[in-house]
């Protein structure tokens, strides 16, 4: 057993002899386009099945809904007025005057180009207003807590210090659903989807669905990782808003990218992820967001719920010992 | 901004959710001595991304809800076996053995029933792994059901005259019966406790905020339920036990569920309060109270103490499936999530801790 909480490096502390380094993503949420690019990928990558009924969710352009067990990747789009832009950019410039961690040494001076905190952004035709998109995905988290409440083995942690569930050996006790504090990880359902309506032809049938029953989430293209290879996400993105590396380089390009979008005045910019001294010991998904982190469907503040178990564990063995206290009272008090 | 002659048939433009009703805080209540502790900062807006839960509930059908009382129930009646066998009585004993393994076996079965891939069901036992409640209690339950299989087995063959086709194991039986039983006892406790440690050790926001008291909560469940087996089956002679244990059972379940609720955030609380759980909760406090009573008052009766043991079965299966549900339910709404979790982010920042926030400014 590890460490529970606090910074650690997760594949040492999984007891691994040889030093791979930690890969992780580096999602920029300022540069995405909404495309969905790395959904389509993972998807193809993976095998993953469909998921729902090609319903539209009426919630912008996001018809995926969230993150599930053949969803690995999820586009958010969050559509907002110029009020909430204010309230963003000043949420963002109150982290900044809580002198929030910057960990290590302060980022690189960032040449200040512009301000661009009055440019006009509105795109044509609209009022004031803006769009967020965000393509979220499984943290791999330093303390995971789907992987430690386990009770197979099934989830792992791999050499690259990432998380992945080994689907031969889950038994789709459904435990690391509750788990994770994100609400990324799933067990996928028998895959009996109602197809909307008749239809002809090629979507008249769905191909069995794989892995049914059992915990299925990123595993950050494990077996393309093994190979040296960019996971399919990163891979297929367009505009760089993933990025893909190891974890230490992506938390650097994350701060020296938050720093030159400050310099400009873009105080909304903030780092989600990136402290090793949060609730689940930092992620290995870092995120750059634009908003408060529930506005994507974000927990504020995650805390991995195995950080309490010693106390739980504790908690549990004083109530035994009343249970077995209040057996030998019944037995040998007052006979009744 | 565009400007249409049809702009006032526009619906509104949606605002950001609040809290149905709009009224801040209505979630805590003012006892007004000062107990409950009042915010010390504002309570901030909550935002979600379009109404969606942030974490998901756990896949767990009924057949978990009906474990967890059943899990209790067995470790319960182990425990008055135990007693039985140590205090000479007889029918207490045979009964509590027998509820024991059946309670278990069930139990089992159950658990077994909700897994994804039920063929699996010994993967469970493929490593020991002690940050997981899941292992640790499989392990239990495994112990504990061979405990209580062999007492009631012996059980049994004594009650068919031993007419069961053991030829040589019945000395066996007979002689290792009295140590299983003890057996069993050992791991009674652990096996009523493991639970609530389960549902503690998950990022479901109610369970997880009861985390401190709810083991409290399910053993006395346990105790409280398996008196009130005991006081079904058994004349109450032998059943004084079983009463004094049904007692306590329902002083510790009624004080440990108010001090859990007590002590929770607030608004992780309030699914213990709402809708069906809520419903199930107020029902299984009342049942537990007129089970005590009944015992207290007349478990001395026959009649009276099969029909509080009965109310005490209720009582424990209702805590059981309440707490199942309202965990259920605060994974279901984004806000049991969100709301605790901003409001303890900025407690830590108003007393000056910034440096564990997930959320940096570079």
């Amino acid at each position: 057993m590890g460490q529970l909480s606090g910074p650690t490096d997760p594949t040492a502390d999984a007891h691994w002899e040889h030093s791979h380094p930690r890969k992780g993503f580096f999602t920029d949420t300022s540069i995405c386009i909404g495309c969905k690019a790395c959904e389509v990928a993972c998807k193809e990558w993976n095998h993953n099945p469909q998921d729902g009924n090609l319903e539209l969710l009426g919630s912008s352009y996001d018809n995926t809904g969230a993150l599930g067990a053949s969803t690995w990747r999820h586009v958010a789009f969050i559509e907002q007025g110029q009020e909430r832009i204010t309230e963003a950019r000043e949420s963002g410039r109150a982290l900044v005057n809580l002198g929030m961690p910057r960990i290590g040494p302060p980022a690189a001076a960032v040449r200040t180009e512009q301000d661009l905190a009055q440019v006009d952004t509105t795109p044509p035709d609209t009022a004031d207003f803006r769009w967020l998109m965000s393509s979220d995905v499984c943290k791999h988290c330093t303390h995971a807590g789907c992987l430690d409440v386990c009770p197979t083995g099934a989830l792992f942690r791999t050499e690259f210090g990432t998380v992945v569930v080994q689907d031969d050996v889950c038994n789709g006790c459904g435990t690391c659903v509750a788990g994770c504090p994100f609400g990324v990880i799933e067990r996928r359902s028998d895959g009996t989807v109602k197809v909307a309506g008749k239809r002809d032809g090629q979507h008249a049938e769905h191909p069995a669905v794989p892995n049914a029953g059992v915990a299925q989430k990123c595993t950050l293209c494990y077996d393309r990782l093994v190979a040296d290879e960019t996971p399919a996400c990163a891979k297929a993105c367009p505009t760089t808003s993933i990025k893909f590396g190891n974890h230490d380089d992506m938390v650097e390009t994350a701060r020296e990218r938050v720093a030159g979008l400050h310099a400009q005045g873009l105080t909304e910019a903030r780092l989600y992820g990136a402290n090793e001294l949060d609730g689940v010991g930092g992620t290995g998904a870092v995120f750059l967001l634009l908003d408060e982190p529930e506005v994507y469907g974000l927990p504020p503040d995650p805390r991995v719920p195995t950080a309490d178990l010693p106390q739980m564990y504790r908690r549990a063995g004083m109530a035994v010992a009343g249970m077995v206290a209040a057996a030998a009272v019944a037995f040998l008090g007052g006979r009744r | 901004m565009t400007h249409s002659e049809f702009d006032s048939f526009r619906p509104p433009e949606p605002t950001r959710r609040r809290r149905p009703g709009g009224k801040r805080g209505t979630g805590r209540r003012d006892t007004g001595d000062g107990s409950r502790e009042m915010p010390m900062v504002p309570e901030p807006e909550f935002t979600s991304y379009y109404g969606r839960p942030v974490v998901k509930p756990a896949p767990w059908g009924d057949e978990v809800a009906a474990y967890l009382f059943l899990g209790g129930l067995a470790a319960g009646s182990a425990l008055l076996g135990l007693g039985g066998q140590l205090t000479r009585r007889p029918t207490l004993r045979r009964n509590a053995r027998l509820s024991a393994l059946t309670a278990v076996s069930l139990g089992a079965v159950a658990l077994v029933k909700d897994l994804g891939r039920p063929e699996r069901f010994l993967n469970m036992l493929r490593t020991i792994k002690v940050t997981s409640p899941m292992s640790v209690g499989s392990w239990i339950l495994s112990a504990f059901s061979v405990g209580a299989a062999v007492p009631a087995v012996a059980e049994i063959d004594r009650m068919s005259g031993a007419r069961l086709p053991l030829g040589p194991l019945r000395t066996v039986l007979q002689t290792v019966e009295g140590p299983a039983g003890f057996g069993a006892a050992f791991f009674a406790g652990p096996l009523a406790a493991y639970t609530a440690v389960l549902l503690g050790d998950t990022a479901t926001p109610t369970w997880n905020a009861g985390h401190e008291e709810l083991p409290f909560v399910f053993v006395s469940s346990a105790a409280l339920a398996s008196a009130g087996l005991a006081m079904i089956t058994t004349p109450v002679h032998e059943a004084g036990p079983a009463r004094n244990l049904a007692v306590l059972g329902v002083v510790g379940d009624v004080a440990a569920m108010r001090v859990m609720e007590h002590r929770m955030d607030p608004v992780a609380a309030e699914p213990l309060h709402q809708g069906k759980a809520g419903a199930m909760l107020k029902w299984s406090e009342r049942l537990a109270a007129a089970g005590g009573l009944g015992t207290l008052l007349g478990g001395r009766n026959r009649a009276v103490a099969a029909a509080s043991g009965l109310a005490l079965l209720a009582a424990s299966a209702l805590t059981r499936f309440g707490v199942f549900e309202a965990g259920l339910s605060s994974a279901r709404d984004p806000r049991y999530t969100i709301e605790p979790q901003k409001n303890r982010l900025a407690a830590r920042r108003a007393a000056g801790i910034a440096g564990d926030s997930i959320t940096t400014a570079g």
